[in-house]
């Protein structure tokens, strides 16, 4: 074979990996749009990043969201004025909400990062190193794993005391074991492969060949995992904020605004109703971008 | 049997022993000094000192840690800095009414998911299973508290056909209590205003926490309905011209209800987590409750009991479902 020959067998290697590259995302784009339902998620998720990121530019009432009141006009039912009526203190429930997404958005956020890095970090070391390095992380994880996720992270955030950065990091430490199992029985199922044991035959370090050979081959159910566990984090943090840790008011969290108003009831119903229908529908839309990345991502799932 | 049991509750103690690990670690984390927040701000230096010898928080953590357990072991699980009442006691009173709530939330979830997790596999692809996947998907995504609310304005408030929070009404006599389980002991007493009002309360707080296990059940029972329908028994019996009826209910549930018997042990540890929320919602006298009016009033102790006895019930009632496993599937019991 000559130089030009074996050259031009590259490239045509390189065009068909590349042709095969851009069908197979055709092909999940095809799949994941023949899905409603995931179309309807991805359309709420993308409406709600939108809300959370422009919200402070064109809610009506900006003053409201830092505390300001207005007592002369408390308990207005929705109006052209106040769509979603005012609460108790005569604050515009419409630029709560809006302001409430970019908190529960954040803290979701944040919560699954955190949760990913720690479960990553911790299911790789453990899966790869085998031993009792894997038998301790495990149990420990198991541990984790004992107490219902919202009792720890209650119980975490007792300890730290109020505030919204300590129930973010106590609600991570009750996030991170589920992904601490997937990653390690994904590299357990791995690290035997032939790409591996040719990537260590040629003398790459532990952390290179897990991070750069392993870890990459299983971002498609991480991807999933973390965009259904986005729609629970949030729900979590709002029921901390129900519960009255978390945040404290005047923050506008909606578990929070849900709590206060619930003393209101039936007679003021909107001051509830609203930053309710907002934590369902942030959920909602999470969760079925979730399910639909999953029939895209994870075809062994589909049925 | 016996053997299986036997292991099972002997394999039990170290994971005791680490949840006690935990909670005292999460303990421990408290920022701030709390000898100092149990002595109150008036006390003087000396008086924090004697304190906190008192309480042997001047000794070393692995002391500590060994007095918290044999603490906990004899049944002294701190008491609570608001009432002086030991933990252990209110725990006793609360317990049994969580537990009545999350088991009638557990039947409810049980009685309706599964067969409707059936009915979304029979009519796969058409108008029922696709009703029955917006319908669970949207149950899982509701904020528990939320649909308590919603309940309550709706069946309590504005139709008045159900009580709106509470146990029992505080007019009424109680039952005379026996096992602590409002329903139970009015049943058993033959006091049957009682029973029924008990039961009237319960509804919507057991509805509100049923849904989303119920909306998870249906999506396990489909997943794994489908995967029975494609076995080669099946397929024989379908041959063999065995009724849709006879091969449904009697070879592919029960096979498929064996898998979904780890969703329900799992979910028992949500529900026992989310009984926070709806009792909180529903004025419903538990451990939830409890430990959220602890938690305001930050008194730590009845945090941690909480904590503690959701952990220990999560994990007998998982032990109770591999138990069931068994007896479901013979294959398990001989390994």
């Amino acid at each position: 074979m000559t130089a030009i020959n074996k050259a031009e067998v590259v490239a045509a290697a390189v065009v068909a990996a590349r042709s095969s590259r851009t069908e197979s995302w055709r092909r999940a784009i095809y799949r994941f749009q023949s899905s409603k339902l995931s179309v309807v998620g991805l359309v709420i998720v993308l409406a709600l990043l939108l809300v959370a990121a422009l919200g402070p530019w064109f809610v009506p009432y900006p003053e409201h969201v830092t505390g300001s009141v207005d007592l002369a006009r408390k308990f207005q039912s929705p109006s052209a004025q106040h769509w979603f009526g005012t609460n108790e203190v005569g604050q515009d429930v419409l630029t709560l909400t809006v302001a409430g997404a970019r908190i529960s958005l954040f803290v979701g956020l944040l919560v699954v990062l955190l949760g990913t890095l720690i479960g990553t970090v911790l299911g790789a070391i453990a899966g790869y190193l085998g031993g009792w390095v894997d038998e301790a992380i495990m149990r420990v994880t198991d541990l984790f794993l004992t107490i219902p996720g919202l009792i720890l992270a209650m119980a975490i955030a007792a300890a730290l005391g109020p505030g919204i950065i300590n129930a973010m990091i106590a609600i991570s430490l009750s996030w991170w074991p589920g992904y601490c199992r997937l990653v390690r029985g994904e590299v357990l199922v791995r690290k035997d492969e032939l790409y591996v044991t040719a990537a260590r035959a040629v003398g790459a370090n532990p952390m290179r060949i897990v991070f750069r050979h392993i870890l990459p081959n299983i971002v498609s159910p991480l991807t999933v995992k973390m965009s259904l566990d986005m729609g629970f984090a949030i729900l979590t943090a709002a029921s901390l904020g129900f519960v009255g840790i978390g945040v404290k008011p005047p923050t506008p969290e909606w578990g929070a605004l849900l709590s206060t108003a619930r003393s209101y009831m039936p007679d003021f119903w909107w001051t509830a109703i609203f930053p309710g229908l907002a934590i369902f529908l942030a959920v909602f839309g999470f969760n079925l971008l979730g399910d639909g990345l999953r029939d895209v991502l994870d075809p062994r799932a589909r049925r | 049997m016996l053997r299986y049991i036997l292991r099972r509750l002997v394999l039990l103690i170290p994971v005791l022993i680490g949840l006690s690990l935990l909670t005292f670690a999460i303990a421990r984390m408290l920022p701030g000094d709390p000898v100092q927040l149990a002595a109150g701000p008036q006390a003087s230096k000396q008086e924090i000192e004697l304190l906190r010898t008192e309480l042997g928080l001047d000794r070393s953590m692995p002391v500590q840690y060994w007095r918290y357990v044999t603490g906990l072991v004899q049944g002294n699980w701190g008491e609570s800095i608001l009432t002086r009442r030991p933990v252990l006691d209110d725990l006793r009173v609360y317990l049994p009414a969580t537990l009545e709530l999350v088991f009638a939330a557990m039947l409810l979830a049980i009685v309706l998911g599964i067969p409707l997790g059936l009915a979304a596999a029979v009519y796969r692809d058409r108008w029922p299973d696709y009703l029955l996947r917006v319908v669970s998907l949207g149950s899982i995504s509701m904020p528990r508290f939320f649909l308590g609310l919603l309940l309550q304005l709706w069946f309590a408030m504005s139709l008045g056909w159900l009580p709106l929070a509470g146990r029992f009404p505080l007019t009424e006599d109680p039952p005379t209590p026996l096992t602590g389980f409002l329903i139970v002991d009015a049943l058993a007493t033959g006091n049957w205003t009682a029973a029924a009002l008990a039961a009237r309360h319960l509804i919507l707080p057991a509805f509100a926490m049923s849904l989303s296990p119920m909306a998870t059940l249906i999506r396990m029972m489909r997943a794994s309905v489908l995967e029975v329908l494609q076995q080669d028994y099946v397929l024989t019996e379908r041959a063999l011209g065995l009724s849709q009826r006879l091969i449904l209910f009697k070879y592919v549930l029960k096979n498929a209800m064996t898998a979904s018997l780890t969703v329900i042990g799992l979910y028992f540890g949500w529900l026992l987590g989310g009984t926070v929320l709806v009792e909180t919602i529903f004025d419903w006298p538990g451990i939830g409750l409890y430990a959220t009016k602890a938690i305001v009033t930050q008194d730590f102790q009845p945090v941690m009991g909480v904590t503690l006895v959701i952990g220990i019930v999560f994990l007998l009632v998982n032990i109770l479902i591999d138990l069931l496993y068994g007896v479901l599937n013979p294959r398990v019991r001989y390994q």
